[in-house]
């Protein structure tokens, strides 16, 4: 099944997504800025916002420079298939009730797919970089992502109990009477812990870890394919708020307001969430981590499946 | 997990404290007068050079950025015959105010000293000198020093008993 205006929300997706991806940028610095009692960048245009311009601009001229020592076919694809992963996971994001651009009958399984491979992008740029740090930062993502992975599945099974189907717009459909964020908190917080570490973002960014790795898997990447990984990142920020808000908090669900705009103010308070994160929690330990990922989240995402599943079959 | 929560409200209610950031270009910090900017050659109370060419500036300066050339006028009163500081090495550190032993030298709150080329930042004597007497207003070296110049013979000065007449045999 397809949109009745395929093309239209092709575009629209994708450019919008990308023009969000770039002008977090921007919103991240001014509001890290706000919590740190600064102003950020505000004197590039109104507000600063031609900021995220001057930077493309930069990144665009920087030497785009392969180190003689990289595995050079690797090195090139790996921040391609960032990009690639994310918005193909965009596909089955439904915005509204007519923008969508594939509703797939497995669409959160697609979704879970793609977040998946895009583990491939961190581990072969962290490999063909050739560089120990980076290997570091690759295996770290590796691990993480492969633990984290365990119980971010898990944790949504109980959204699609409760909807009864695995298909995104079905799913936004049956949050019309209440949405999941009540009866599934536990699913929530878990997802969203997950959806943290599944964008390497604050405080789970291990494979990046600046004061320890240097820059982790990207410590050799310069130029635009730098900027393939930053905004690859950004789009994981925007794509994993996008799916809370599908998820949890009922997509484009809400009075008055048109459904674009409740998604896209749900999408938005996740994102800041997110930047609020990285400005307030330090940093665990790798060993702290995983014994968290195993010990705890996948035990409590287990026992939430179990107990939903209980209730589900019990009222019938 | 309790303490996490709280860490994550503390920092967002940090969106409604007061920025600290001053806008610089628009809006001027205060600078204290001790403030180590621009170095100026100050004057005495009466007008006259300050320096005395000690050269002990020059030989504080850790880049030795200060250059001069030591000379006297006819009353045997000794100044400088050019001073020059290169500002494009200067760092500022004002070891030359603390060896400058008649307050000559002192450091400003201007910190503005942008040039475009590096010839601009080197200054000379009349560039580094000013009218008045600087942070010391009532300090004059030469009224004090037991020093003759014109004007100004031996036991002069400012608490100084005339000279004793060594020779002489009178109580």
């Amino acid at each position: 099944m397809t949109s009745p205006y395929p093309i239209a929300s092709v575009l629209g997706i994708l450019l919008g997504v990308l023009t969000l991806a770039a002008g977090l940028i921007w919103v991240e610095r001014r509001l890290l800025a706000l919590w740190q009692d600064r102003y950020g960048p505000n004197r590039v245009g109104p507000f600063g916002l031609l900021q995220v311009l001057a930077d493309t601009i930069k990144i665009l001229m920087k030497e785009d420079w392969v180190p003689p020592f990289a595995d050079k076919p690797v090195f090139v694809i790996a921040p391609a298939i960032i990009m690639v992963t994310v918005l193909l996971s965009f596909a089955v994001v439904p915005v509204a009730p007519d923008i969508y651009i594939a509703d797939l009958n497995i669409g959160l399984l697609f979704f879970l797919a793609m977040s998946s491979l895009g583990v491939y992008s961190i581990v072969l740029a962290g490999w063909a970089s050739n560089n120990k740090f980076s290997l570091l930062g690759a295996m770290r993502a590796a691990a993480q992502m492969l633990s984290y992975e365990v119980f971010m599945g898990l944790s949504l099974m109980g959204v699609v109990v409760l909807a009864g189907s695995f298909r995104l717009l079905e799913i936004v459909e049956a949050q019309r009477g209440l949405w999941f964020v009540v009866p599934q908190f536990v699913g929530f917080v878990l997802f969203l812990i997950a959806g943290v570490a599944e964008t390497r973002r604050l405080p789970f960014d291990l494979p990046e870890a600046e004061s320890e790795l240097v820059a982790g898997f990207h410590a050799e990447y310069s130029g635009m394919k730098f900027g393939m990984f930053f905004v690859g990142e950004y789009m994981g920020v925007v794509l994993i708020s996008a799916m809370i808000s599908v998820l949890f908090l009922g997509g484009w669900l809400g009075p008055v307001l048109p459904p674009v705009v409740w998604f896209l103010i749900k999408t938005f308070f996740f994102i800041c969430f997110f930047i609020l994160l990285r400005a307030s929690l330090p940093r665990p330990r790798f060993d702290q981590l995983m014994s968290w990922g195993w010990k705890v989240m996948l035990p409590v995402s287990l026992a939430n499946l179990l107990i939903t599943g209980a209730v589900a079959l019990s009222l019938g | 997990m309790w303490s996490i929560l709280r860490t994550i409200w503390n920092v967002f209610l940090h969106a409604f404290h007061k920025r600290v950031t001053i806008q610089y270009p628009e809006q001027k910090p205060y600078l204290a007068p001790r403030y180590r900017g621009r170095i100026i050659l100050s004057r005495d109370p009466d007008g006259g050079e300050r320096c005395v060419a000690c050269y002990l500036c020059a030989v504080a300066c850790p880049v030795d950025c200060i250059a001069l050339q030591a000379t006297q006028d006819e009353t045997g009163r000794r100044y400088p015959d050019f001073f020059r500081i290169n500002f494009s090495r200067c760092i500022y550190c004002g070891y030359c105010e603390e060896a400058c032993p008649t307050y000559a030298i002192q450091l400003t709150p201007d910190m503005e000293m942008s040039e475009y080329t590096r010839k601009n930042m080197v200054y000379e004597k009349e560039d580094l000198l000013i009218d008045g007497p600087g942070k010391y207003p009532d300090y004059n070296f030469w009224r004090i020093a037991g020093v003759r110049i014109g004007g100004k013979d031996k036991g002069e000065a400012e608490n100084e008993d005339p000279p004793v007449d060594l020779r002489s045999l009178l109580p």
